[in-house]
């Protein structure tokens, strides 16, 4: 069977496994405005559990304020976000990331005088610190991710912690092995390269222990070899680590050739939506992004 | 080219601490007993600046929070222990103004009143830290330094409380070597475990990108607040040790007031923002120097000139060597690193093994 093909049957398997599976965010009727400025308007649509999903827009559609409403940094004008059936709508950045959902930047923001070791493992300290998030988790009948107390005075002591520590660090290894940055695990983050970076922010969002991946970007200023690489690894990540991924690009290449379904976004408002074949030949994509023809204005 | 993680093991560097401290145990007992009285002062100068110094790079140079405020702190812990160590007897013979009631009987030892000034000094940090702690940079600056200098004038004018301008006179000189390095070791062991655990790591995270730290689900706010309450607490147990080392506690500017939180500021940028032996390094250059340069301010001959003295020098030239350090050498002298004994190591064997390839 040549590749294309089980790709193709891996598509219509994802597919209609997402038809009966549920979704994992549900956008409600989402509008944020500033001041006069509509920015997303009306955003309603979900994120199926399992699926690689795309966001594309032209320049100023409101894509990254969709990532930044639903991270919480920005509070919604109009409507709710649901995730993993919680509203998470009036919760702060640090709690929707305990909950379940992790993301990385268009302009990359590393913590860059620390190595990459150490970048992982900022990813996982919220496990220690957020006893609020893990209410939220116990009063929506879910497992709180840490049961202990007291790790400020665990850490200062040392006692009850160290075996704690290394688990951490044995954690954050295998996932820097996994994600094929070990050759640079006690590089500063500023010392390597570009293509570098964007894995290793992806790399510390997965740290996290997220159930959905928001990539803002990813392949924004990659060339073609890294793009190619990064493509592969996006697939990898989703099979791997079993997260769902929903993703923003402005490279049509890596949209069509990695996400099962798109939606396209102009003006704050949702203009299309469907498999990558579909999107390609919709005339008000092809609108938004080229503009109309001179005979159809 | 990869770096090695670790070239010694955790056994050999712990025994090479215990006996770090074991030889300055035993420097210390021996300038106890050889030092002349200036030299022992000074000595207990620097382990007292060094704590302070510690304490504020937790503050701005881990977590990255551009605090003015540490004078403060160590304003309100000198003025807590110096109250709680005079006798009743003794206060009211220096309140000329009257003694508020409750202040009068409070009597306590020096580590109990030390140990009260830490905790009033964190108190003043986490209900300062609220507002404060919401602004940031050249903002967060001006309203610590607001603060510090509100404490200062308060002090200034809280009559039957603090003694009002007059200050406090003649508090017992408590601070012996032992309690300053004493206090000093507890400093250093405390703030570097939190700084070399999980939470350590989220105040360097913070530092480096506040948004991207709120985004890997850390409660920027809950861990600044906590850095900087832990700050305020050992700059308040600094400002006992001062207190019991001048003697004196008084609301003027050069005692402690901003004077010394930019005394402070440049013990850390000079031993390199960011780390704690570059604190210890910071602080122990800078008081040494700073009592150094007193001979510039007694007249002296200079190649046969004789030059007057000039009273107040001493803070012009260590100002300019300042703005020289903060031109040449933004880093200071150890940078983010530390002066560890893998860092050592590894130090003295990279140079060996270019040594051998040239």
């Amino acid at each position: 069977m040549s590749e294309g093909r089980v790709n193709q049957l891996e598509k219509e398997a994802v597919k209609s496994k997402a038809e009966v599976n549920e979704p994992v965010l549900v956008l409600d009727h989402v509008t944020m405005q500033f001041g006069g400025l509509i920015a997303v308007n009306d955003f309603d649509n979900k994120v199926i559990k399992g699926e690689l999903l795309g966001l594309i827009g032209p320049n100023g559609a409101g894509k990254t304020t969709v990532f930044n409403v639903v991270t919480g940094i920005y509070y919604p004008t109009k409507g709710r976000i649901i995730f993993d059936d919680i509203d998470i709508t009036p919760f702060k950045p640090y709690q929707i990331t305990h909950l379940g959902i992790a993301r990385t930047f268009q302009n990359i923001r590393l913590f860059y005088d620390l190595t990459v070791l150490e970048n992982v493992l900022v990813a996982q300290h919220h496990e220690l610190s957020n006893p609020d998030a893990d209410r939220i988790l116990m009063r929506n009948g879910k497992s709180p991710k840490n049961t202990q107390k007291m790790w400020f005075w665990r850490a200062v002591t040392k006692l009850g912690y160290t075996s704690k520590e290394k688990e951490m660090l044995e954690r954050a290894k295998n996932l820097i092995e996994k994600v094929g940055l070990s050759h640079v695990m006690y590089e500063k983050a500023s010392a390597l390269p570009y293509g570098e970076q964007r894995k290793l922010e992806i790399a510390r969002a997965l740290a996290t222990e997220p159930k959905l991946l928001l990539l803002d970007e990813p392949a924004a200023g990659m060339n073609p070899k890294e793009t190619e690489d990064l493509m592969s690894f996006i697939r990898r990540v989703r099979d791997e680590f079993n997260v769902t991924v929903f993703l923003i690009e402005h490279d049509m290449k890596v949209v069509m050739g990695v996400c099962e379904r798109i939606i396209v976004m102009d003006y704050g408002k949702i203009i299309a939506e469907g498999t990558p074949e579909e999107i390609q030949n919709n005339p008000r994509v092809i609108e938004a992004y080229l503009g109309k023809e001179w005979e159809n204005v | 080219m990869s770096m090695v993680e670790k070239k010694l093991s955790t056994k050999t560097q712990v025994i090479l601490t215990l006996l770090f401290i074991l030889g300055m145990a035993l420097l210390l007992w021996w300038a106890d007993k050889g030092f002349d009285s200036y030299k022992q002062r000074v000595l207990r100068l620097i382990g007292i600046y060094a704590i302070m110094a510690v304490s504020l790079n937790l503050i701005n140079g881990i977590t990255g929070i551009f605090s003015l405020g540490h004078a403060g702190f160590i304003l309100i812990g000198a003025y807590t222990a110096a109250i709680l160590t005079l006798t009743p007897s003794e206060k009211a013979m220096s309140y000329l103004f009257g003694i508020q009631p409750w202040i009068k009987n409070l009597h306590a030892d020096f580590f109990t009143a030390t140990l009260a000034g830490g905790f009033m000094a964190a108190l003043a940090a986490f209900l300062i830290g609220w507002p404060v702690l919401r602004l940031t940079g050249d903002y967060l600056a001006i309203a610590s330094l607001g603060f510090a200098e509100i404490v200062r004038i308060w002090a200034n004018n809280a009559l039957t409380i603090t003694n009002g301008p007059l200050g406090l006179k003649a508090i017992p000189e408590y601070s012996n070597i032992w309690w300053v390095y004493g206090w000093l070791l507890f400093t250093v062991v405390f703030i570097a475990s939190l700084v070399y655990s999980s939470y350590g790591r989220a105040l360097k995270a913070i530092r480096e990108s506040r948004i991207a730290a709120e985004s890997m689900g850390i409660n920027v706010f809950k861990h600044q607040l906590m850095s900087f309450v832990v700050g305020a607490f050992f700059a308040g147990i600094s400002g006992s040790l001062y207190a019991h080392w001048l003697t004196t506690v008084d609301p003027r500017i050069t005692t402690m007031g901003p004077m010394l939180t930019f005394y402070v500021l440049i013990m850390i940028v000079l031993g390199g923002l960011g780390s704690i032996t570059g604190s210890l390094i910071g602080a122990a250059i800078f008081a040494i120097l700073f009592e150094w340069l007193r001979d510039l301010e007694q007249p002296f001959n200079f190649f046969g000139i004789t030059v007057p003295g000039i009273p107040g020098i001493r803070i012009l030239v260590i100002s300019a060597l300042f703005i020289a350090v903060m031109i040449f050498w933004q880093r200071g002298i150890m940078g983010r690193e530390e002066l560890t004994w893998n860092n050592l190591y590894k130090w003295l064997f990279a140079r060996r093994k270019e040594g051998e390839k040239s």
